[in-house]
């Protein structure tokens, strides 16, 4: 049986690597992406505290946070989709009307 | 059991550096794809066999098309890094270390392997976990088909041309 806290170690990686993802990449499409994966360490931690508390509780959370994601990434991809319409480029970084 | 565990963790971690690492944003899609998936097999050992089979369908299935159909639609290149900052590079790798080894470290100390408690759940499967989506978060549930009827409409106006 593995312990609950190799399933948070599981967790706090991937939410690092996400963070890693988010901070360093200009494609925004990628930094996208690295959401998808904080949110999926989001739902590992859940999951493993719902086996650890003995309710089912917590799979549902999962399940409301994976609706989430989907309404995120929707949304998301069309920001995108008009950005790269207005500007012409995916890069985070080219898109700075509003810096000084 | 145990070695599915780690197999698939040690996949999954893999797949998600890879997801960040990787300059053609199609690789990193398809990475992503593979994390999502060894993920579901991590829910399986969890013994959340609904949850196993939601990410599969919906995760990698269609979030994921969705993904590589807005790659393949706005043709995006492989991505040059940018040298703006050379400090982030030296301060920025070291601190995400500290940060990583802080998380597992709370992680260790409030989890002492003594304490963990053994049996896997005894029921939960879709039938214990439909009961209580829509008995006790009946309410949050609805409000959730309401959000998702929102980003469907704002995805429309969002990607139309003009309306």
């Amino acid at each position: 049986m593995i312990p609950t806290h190799y399933y948070l170690f599981l967790g706090a990686a991937l939410f690092t690597i996400g963070v890693v993802g988010v901070l360093t990449r200009r494609n925004i499409i990628v930094i996208l992406m690295s959401i998808e994966l904080i949110l999926n360490a989001v739902n590992i931690n859940l999951v493993a505290f719902s086996r650890y508390f003995q309710a089912v509780d917590g799979q549902v959370f999962a399940i409301f946070v994976i609706t989430d994601a989907a309404a995120e990434a929707a949304v998301g991809l069309g920001l995108i989709i008009a950005l790269f319409r207005n500007k012409e480029t995916v890069n985070a970084d080219e898109i700075d009307l509003l810096k000084w | 059991m145990a070695p599915l565990f780690y197999i698939f963790a040690v996949l999954a971690i893999l797949a998600a550096l890879s997801v960040v690492l990787q300059r053609t944003p199609v690789y990193s899609a398809l990475s992503l794809i593979v994390v999502l998936c060894s993920l579901a097999v991590v829910y399986l050992l969890l013994g959340a066999e609904f949850l196993a089979v939601i990410q599969v369908i919906i995760y990698a299935g269609a979030i994921m098309v969705l993904f590589v159909l807005v790659i393949m639609l706005l043709n995006a290149r492989q991505e040059t890094p940018s040298d703006r900052s050379r400090l982030a590079r030296w301060l920025g790798a070291p601190l995400l270390l500290v940060f990583l080894g802080e998380l597992l470290f709370a992680v260790w100390e409030r989890f002492p392997a003594a304490t963990t408690r053994a049996a896997a759940l005894p029921d939960a499967g879709p039938r214990a976990v439909g009961a209580l989506l829509f008995r006790s978060y009946v309410l949050p549930f609805e409000v959730t088909s309401i959000l998702i009827l929102v980003a469907v409409l704002g995805a429309v106006v969002l990607a139309k041309k003009r309306l």
